[in-house]
């Protein structure tokens, strides 16, 4: 007899008043037949967000959709960990907010992970049947660039490292969560690559990733010191 | 074991390859002392290479934005009736 999955997906939220409501609403539209639930880890947001979290719990039911808010913000790391608590599926999928990942691909990833038994499922970019829109010449450089760079480095044995896009077995991300300590996207390259290390089983989907729509990007200057900064980091602890 | 043992490994093994042939002199010793630099070179070739082609052949999905579009517009309407907040200010 197969056993009941149950998924948990966890999605931090700063200023993501609408993109939240879009995004909830195509979560629903395409697990219609798949038993989930959301948890929304919202950072004291001051644009409302928790209100219409609010008002989506009335319309999808308090059980499928948990508010499990922070006084402020207090990083990616510790959302995801946050959320786990509250997680009540024996799967966890980790998304954007910003409809940059797109609900549509869920049902590929619980696809794969059915028909390999993989640990963990992480979206990538940069393969056929996957890609980006909205991105100009320069940042598909740096992507690319970095990537490279990385792969070099670290033989991490996938193929997008910074996505963050990812459902695990819930068992796997509570124990890689504990190992790791870095901030920001390089907590997301830590977390895969610790999972590589561990000889966690992986597999990819490929996904699109349309640059946001709504909203401000949370990317800033100092991109590039903290990315090398990270792979110095990775290569040398892992 | 730790990747950076392993990297380390791996250098050790090609340094002791190079003294091994700076040694025993089978190649002219001046070819083998700019090994190093070619190695070096070649891997930056390399790198810079699969940059470029990753560049060129780098996947893009127009189409997904326009899809996008339709998924909003969708769930505005479904959402608005419902009594959910959906403008963008």
């Amino acid at each position: 007899m197969a056993e009941r999955n149950k998924y948990s997906i966890i999605i931090p939220t700063y200023n993501e008043r609408l993109n939240i409501a879009l995004v909830v609403f195509l979560v629903f539209k395409h697990l219609w037949d798949v038993d989930f639930e959301i948890i929304v880890v919202d950072d004291g947001s001051p644009d409302g967000t928790q209100e219409v979290v609010k008002q989506l719990q009335q319309v999808y039911g308090e059980d499928r959709i948990l508010l499990r808010a922070r006084p402020k913000k207090l990083g990616l790391g510790t959302a995801y960990s946050h959320g786990l608590k509250h997680a009540s599926g024996n799967f966890v999928v980790i998304m954007d907010a910003d409809l940059s990942h797109h609900p549509t691909y869920l049902p590929s990833f619980i696809k794969k992970q059915l028909e390999t038994g993989a640990n963990i499922v992480t979206g990538t970019r940069y393969v056929k049947g996957g890609g980006v829109h909205g991105w100009n010449l320069m940042r598909k450089l740096t992507s690319r660039g970095a990537n490279v760079l990385a792969q070099t480095l670290l033989w991490p044995g996938v193929s997008d490292l910074t996505g963050s896009f990812r459902l695990y077995r819930k068992s796997v991300l509570e124990d890689i969560i504990s190992s790791c300590v870095s901030k920001g996207y390089v907590f997301q390259m830590e977390m895969i690559v610790r999972a590589s290390r561990k000889g966690y089983h992986i597999e990819e989907v490929p996904i699109s990733f349309v640059d946001r729509i709504y909203g401000s990007s949370k990317l800033g200057g100092s991109e590039i010191v903290e990315y090398l900064k990270g792979l110095a980091y990775l290569l040398v602890t892992t | 074991m730790k990747h950076i043992v392993k990297i380390m490994t791996l250098l050790v093994g090609i340094s002791a390859l190079w003294f091994g042939l700076l040694m025993t002199s089978m190649v002219p010793s001046s070819h083998t002392l700019l090994l190093p630099i070619y190695f070096i070179t070649c891997l930056g070739c390399y790198g810079l290479l699969m940059v470029g082609v990753g560049l060129m052949r780098f996947p893009t999905c127009p189409q997904e934005a326009l899809l996008l579009q339709q998924d909003i517009i969708e769930a505005k309407d479904y959402l608005k009736q419902r009594g959910v907040d959906v403008c963008s200010e």
